[in-house]
């Protein structure tokens, strides 16, 4: 059995037999990162959820307002992201998603292997975060589009149609796929800080569900001041249509999202670098 | 080639490993034997660098393991079975080791077959039974084709015919020329496998030794005799280095003589001699012997108190 590698003088046959010499490059970690995310049941599941929650979600609200246009509508639901409300939806499968891809690693022991291939660590947590934002832009952008479309096809027929090219209509159907995107970046780096499942679930949910809501009861002007830089909120400031005049500005909106991002995903590859893997 | 400096690592205020130094040299199998906690796993994820040490260092071929450009083709490791993806299958799981190195899809076949799962490496690894999951392992540390292999516990699993698979994989490895390191808390294995032995307990270096000088100072070769006229024989035997004990009427255990000897000298005193055997201590005791003070967990026999006392 061991003949197999008897011919092969260590160090000597495989470097450089296959033309490019074997070594670690920032790329190669991408494409095995994207085998990883590929290689799974669960990523293909949970992403076609995500996209049919966006459309079926749309057909639906598209339905119903069009058929309800005459009375007890809020202004909100008349807009142009009212038929992506699946986000809500979405969000919380993409960002367990985002979970899930780092934090399987830890749970299956995969992580031992994982950072014994890359010792230098931090290009695993890039080239997940590219494989995983690349995945969620190109279908997910996409699956907001359909949406849109799927609602409009509806409202049409009642007479109601926005087009696309009505104010904000582009910039809000965008913005819901590049949010989604963004939340599920979070997912991914609360997956490296917190090094479980169900914590880095838990922890999601508390960011994006949980605290918005407790800071809302919470006494205080500051406190409501507060509250419009959290994920949530300055994600929906990113995709909504309507702005209360307190409100953060679309482009601020992203801009504090993305802080968010870059923060936790600078926090994971600290703490990355420093633990024990 | 492996080489320690001062080894230690501190989990809050317990040690694991503490101050350990050695060197394993390529071309033959080293055995990296001790008592289930002994610190060998600690030491083994030091090397490749998943825990940092408290101090001290190690390197590999030189360098430490994350300066290397090709880290896999330096150290192919078998830490634990459970470092694979339980959903992924086996090949897919090669697939993406191999990809961040770029070592080819033709590896990835080779060590399939190489290991033996041919007919599985399309499952999921999930349903692997624990064999099978070793010789994953084993896939995953030969797939950079490495110059240092390091295997922790690897035959934990595995039945005979791939324990025997795995002594003769490790001798071959070693034979082209590979740094083979291969820890195991089995003194009967390690006997049979490695010609080197680095023996740990309590995190401390205890012997650093060829297999062959810690089984002859292992076997405090004794001899033991009957005979009808014991207390003469043993008046006889007695002198400088050599003790004579005897636990029943008619018996010795001589040591520092041979059977030979023990013979001669009888005879020229027309001694009848029963019984005249060698005995030797067998390996798992020698081992206990010398770690006995180093064994993390060990179970305790309550003294009996009761009607006797």
């Amino acid at each position: 059995m061991s003949t197999v590698i008897n011919d092969r003088a260590p160090g000597a046959a495989s470097r450089g037999s296959s033309g490019s010499e074997i070594h670690i490059t920032f790329p190669r970690v991408v494409a095995s990162e994207w085998i990883k995310f590929r290689t799974l049941r669960s990523s293909r599941i949970v992403l076609v959820a995500a996209i049919v929650a966006m459309i079926a979600i749309g057909s639906l609200i598209g339905y119903n307002t069009g058929a309800h246009w005459g009375g007890g509508l809020d202004p909100e639901d008349r807009v142009a992201s009212a038929p992506l409300q699946g986000l809500y939806l979405a969000q919380l499968l993409i960002g367990v998603l985002g979970v899930l891809f780092v934090s399987g690693e830890y749970t299956t022991g995969m992580i031992r292997s994982t950072l014994a291939a890359v010792p230098t660590r931090l290009p695993v947590l890039g080239a997940k975060a590219v494989v995983y934002s690349a995945v969620t832009l190109v279908t997910l952008v996409p699956a907001s589009f359909a949406a849109f479309f799927a609602a409009q096809s509806f409202l049409r027929h009642y007479g109601h149609g926005t087009a696309l090219s009505a104010p904000t209509a582009l910039r809000v159907v965008i913005a819901t796929g590049v949010y989604l995107t963004l939340v599920g970046l979070l997912g991914s780096a609360l997956g490296w800080i917190v090094r479980s499942t169900p914590g880095g679930i838990s922890s999601l949910v508390a960011l994006l569900l949980v605290v918005p809501v407790l800071l809302r009861v919470l006494p205080g002007q500051w406190v409501q001041d507060a509250a419009k830089y959290l994920p949530s909120e300055a994600g929906a400031s990113f995709y909504g249509t309507l702005h209360d005049a307190t409100a953060l500005s679309p482009g601020g909106g992203l801009l504090v999202l993305a802080l968010w991002v870059v923060a936790a995903l600078v926090l994971a590859a600290v703490l990355l670098r420093r633990r024990d893997g | 080639m492996i080489e320690a400096h001062g080894l230690t690592k501190k989990y809050g205020d317990k040690t694991a490993v503490a101050d350990l130094s050695f060197t394993v040299r390529p071309g033959v199998v080293t055995g990296f034997l001790g008592p289930n906690g002994a610190g060998k796993s600690t030491t083994m994820r030091m090397i490749i660098g998943l825990d940092a040490p408290t101090s001290g260092t190690v390197t590999v071929n030189g360098k430490r393991y994350a300066q290397h450009r090709a880290p896999l083709h330096e150290v192919g490791a078998l830490l634990e079975a459970r470092a694979i993806h339980t959903g992924r299958s086996a090949r897919n799981h090669l697939l993406a080791m191999a990809a961040t190195t770029g070592i080819g899809r033709r590896r990835v076949d080779e060590v399939i077959d190489l290991v033996g799962l041919h007919e599985v490496a399309d499952r999921r690894a999930g349903q692997f039974s624990l064999g099978m999951g070793q010789r994953l392992g084993i896939a995953n540390a030969l797939l950079g084709d490495p110059a240092t292999v390091m295997l922790d516990e690897p035959v934990n699993g595995l039945d005979p015919e791939g324990i025997l698979w795995i002594r003769n994989l490790l001798k071959g490895l070693a034979s082209e020329g590979r740094t083979v390191f291969v820890s195991s808390h089995l003194m009967s294995e390690m006997a049979l496998t490695a010609e080197h032995l680095i023996v740990v307990g309590r995190g401390r270096l205890i012997r650093d030794v060829s297999t062959r000088e810690f089984i002859a100072s292992a076997s405090a070769n004794s001899v033991r005799v009957r005979s009808p006229q014991a207390s003469q024989l043993r008046d006889l035997l007695l002198g400088a280095d050599i003790t004579v004990s005897s636990s029943a009427t008619g018996e010795l255990a001589v040591t520092g003589l041979t059977t030979d000897e023990i013979g001669r000298r009888a005879a020229s005193a027309g001694i009848t001699l029963l019984e005249l055997s060698p005995v030797q201590a067998s390996l798992e005791e020698a081992f206990m012997e010398l770690t006995g003070d180093a064994v993390e967990y060990r179970t305790v026999t309550e003294p009996k108190t009761g009607i006797a006392a």
